[in-house]
């Protein structure tokens, strides 16, 4: 069974600053780590793999030539190989051609039974990737997907997440999952896993490898067009209104009625 | 500072203070205070390959020495000295292993506690017997195919929770220290069995227990070495291990300067942060002096070790004497930088100095170090001559 799970390189930071000039995140200065949902994503691969007993668990970026760094994190927690998007021409994709790009990808590595990614990047927050690889191969999608309850080479059973609940969802395989936090609890590398990491070789496909229409990938390919990205001003600081009871809720109500109402 | 580390031993020291920072850290205040034994990080080792970082490949592990269980037991001491204390302990009981046992008893049980299956204890303390290994009572009666242990062992890391116990036992009493010998007994064997859980100050993560033999009947194939050499298995034993005890309390020695330093920096006085007031600041800078030497301290000696150097007591002596006292004094001195707030259990510093205590005393009290490292200089004056 072959298993691929799809990661992103994101700044590590929750604090990152946008270019009022480029409308883009300003990288510079800030460490990258794995998408943190992506670190779900490669432990369930990983379970998924130990519980059927036989497979392997291919990894899949797409970015620059430094986002091999994440890929080789990835083969230090337990990820068999790992293959690297990388071209010049893959820039500026937004989610639909970074979706065809990533699903060319998995066309081209075949016989993929599941994907999985993370729910969304902590960066984008689109979480659309994930549901348009599935629509560019064809395949049903299951997305924030919270507990696996049964999985063999035909069909999976899993749990997904809802605002209410959860739903339970059968599904024939192959299939793509999109994973939320509550999956599981990411294992730490190994040192095992950190010498092979060192050693592994990363795969790099470009464009043309992938059999890419030239229309469909980067800026072109991208019907997505950001007009401005602007950091929100902060909300002016609350009123505490303190004294009785009674008197608080009257000027409440009367504060309500002018300011939401009136 | 640069200790010219090899890139494997970046990755250990790296992905041990990985493992202190999230794993360790967040449970030792509660494990501390409940005496909770850390199975569930014994797993995460396991999981890591840190368990079998000292023991040969041939075995599972990954084949390296002193050194790099040194690193280990640093870092993951920084999270807490008494979880650490399951793995470094189990070092100790593990190298009479390594360094007296046959090929089958390697065989037979570094592969599970390489994988971090099993622990390891060593069993030498007895109520009448500390510094003063010779005095040993329990013994060791061969009958047939089987010696027969008789005796009471104290203060026994990992006792009760290890499944491998290495011990030192009396063969022949009339021969004094030379009468004692070493044994493999592994949990299960009829006749053995384990006291309270003893309720300790510091390093409470970890079990010390009483581990009894009642007409213990042990396989002779489970003899280490020869009859009578278990003294100086014991001895190569502690040269081996005591750079282990030096870096736990480095470790711990590190985590009350980095804690000390973070808080003098956010804590305000006099409308300013105590770190600018330099009755402050030089116990700052002392405190990292002394932890930085205690580290070149350790790292030369371990490295002497692993070299195959011969004479190694003496180094392996001085690395322990001299980080636990540093991490003694540099705990109290943490303490004394958060004032009031670190006698308080709910700030991390107290616990660093009850944890820290252990260190002058266990496996060989800091007085019996200096006697073995003045002994050594005798000798070695002696031998000029």
């Amino acid at each position: 069974m072959r298993i691929v799970v799809l990661i992103k390189q994101v700044p590590d930071t929750t604090d990152v600053k946008i270019d009022p000039v480029t409308n883009t995140l300003k990288r510079e200065g800030v460490v990258s780590i794995i998408n943190p949902f992506d670190m779900y994503a490669i432990e369930e691969a990983l379970r998924v793999k130990e519980k059927m007993g036989e497979g392997e668990v291919v990894v899949i970026t797409m970015g620059p030539p430094q986002a091999e760094v994440a890929l080789r994190e990835a083969i230090s927690m337990g990820c068999d190989r790992a293959i690297l998007l990388s071209d010049r021409k893959f820039a500026g994709s937004d989610t639909w051609a970074t979706s065809y790009t990533l699903s060319r990808a998995i066309e081209k590595l075949g016989d993929c039974s599941i994907v999985f990614c993370g729910k969304q990047a902590s960066d984008g927050d689109t979480a659309q990737v994930g549901p348009g690889i599935s629509t560019h191969l064809n395949i049903p999608q299951v997305t924030y997907v919270k507990k696996i309850e049964k999985i063999d080479k035909n069909s999976a059973v899993v749990e997904r997440m809802t605002e209410e609940g959860y739903d339970v969802v059968e599904t024939p395989i192959p299939a793509l999952f999109t994973v939320v936090k509550e999956i599981n609890e990411p294992r730490l590398p190994s040192l095992k896993g950190k010498m092979k990491a060192k050693k592994a070789e990363i795969v790099v496909w470009k464009a043309e490898d992938l059999g890419c229409e030239p229309d469909k990938i980067g800026l072109d390919g991208s019907p997505t067009r950001v007009v401005k990205i602007f950091t929100p001003p902060p909300r002016g600081g609350g009123r505490v209104l303190s004294g009785e009871p009674e008197d608080v809720a009257k000027e409440l109500a009367e504060l309500l009625k002018k300011d939401i109402v009136g | 500072m640069d200790y010219l580390l090899t890139e494997e031993q970046q990755m250990i020291k790296d992905l041990c203070r990985q493992i202190a920072e999230e794993k360790i850290k967040p449970v030792a205040a509660q494990y501390d205070e409940e005496a909770h034994f850390p199975w569930d990080i014994v797993k995460i080792m396991a999981d890591s390959d840190i368990c079998g970082v000292y023991i040969p490949e041939q075995y599972g592990g990954m084949g390296k020495g002193v050194f790099e269980l040194a690193i280990a037991t640093e870092e993951l001491s920084w999270g807490c000295g008494g979880i650490a204390l399951a793995f470094a302990a189990t070092g100790l009981g593990t190298f009479p292993i390594l360094l007296y046992g046959n090929e089958q008893q390697k065989a037979k049980y570094l592969p599970d506690i390489a994988k971090g299956k099993k622990l390891a204890a060593f069993c030498i303390t007895e109520a009448e017997a500390g510094s003063d290994a010779g005095s040993i009572k329990t013994t060791a009666k061969k009958e047939g195919d089987y010696y027969v242990l008789n005796g009471t062992k104290q203060w026994i890391t990992n006792g009760g929770e290890a499944d491998v116990y290495t011990v030192i036992a009396m063969t022949d009493k009339t021969k004094g220290a030379r009468g004692a010998s070493a044994f493999i007994v592994e949990k299960g064997t009829p006749g053995l069995s384990f006291g309270k859980k003893e309720n300790k100050i510091g390093i409470r993560a970890s079990a010390t227990r009483e581990v009894i033999f009642t007409d213990c009947k042990v396989p002779k194939a489970n003899l280490l070495g020869k009859e009578g050499l278990g003294f100086i298995v014991a001895m190569k034993t502690f040269d081996h291990s005591r750079p282990g005890v030096a870096a736990q309390a480095l470790g711990i020695a590190q985590r009350a300067l980095d804690e000390a330093v973070k808080y003098s920096h956010e804590r305000k006085q006099f409308g300013t942060a105590i770190s600018n007031f330099q009755g402050v600041s030089f116990m700052l800078a002392d405190m990292a002096i002394q932890v930085e030497a205690a580290r070149a301290l350790i790292y030369s000696a371990a490295r002497m070790i692993d070299s195959g150097a011969k004479d190694v007591a003496k180094v392996s002596a001085m690395a322990k004497t001299f980080a636990s006292d540093v991490a003694m004094k540099v705990t109290v001195d943490a303490i004394q930088v958060f004032g009031g707030y670190g006698y308080m259990k709910e700030y991390p510093v107290e616990k660093l100095m009850r944890d820290a205590k252990i260190t002058q005393i266990y496996e060989g009290t800091n007085q019996i170090q200096r006697s073995v490292i003045a002994s050594s200089l005798i000798k070695e004056c002696l031998a000029k001559k």
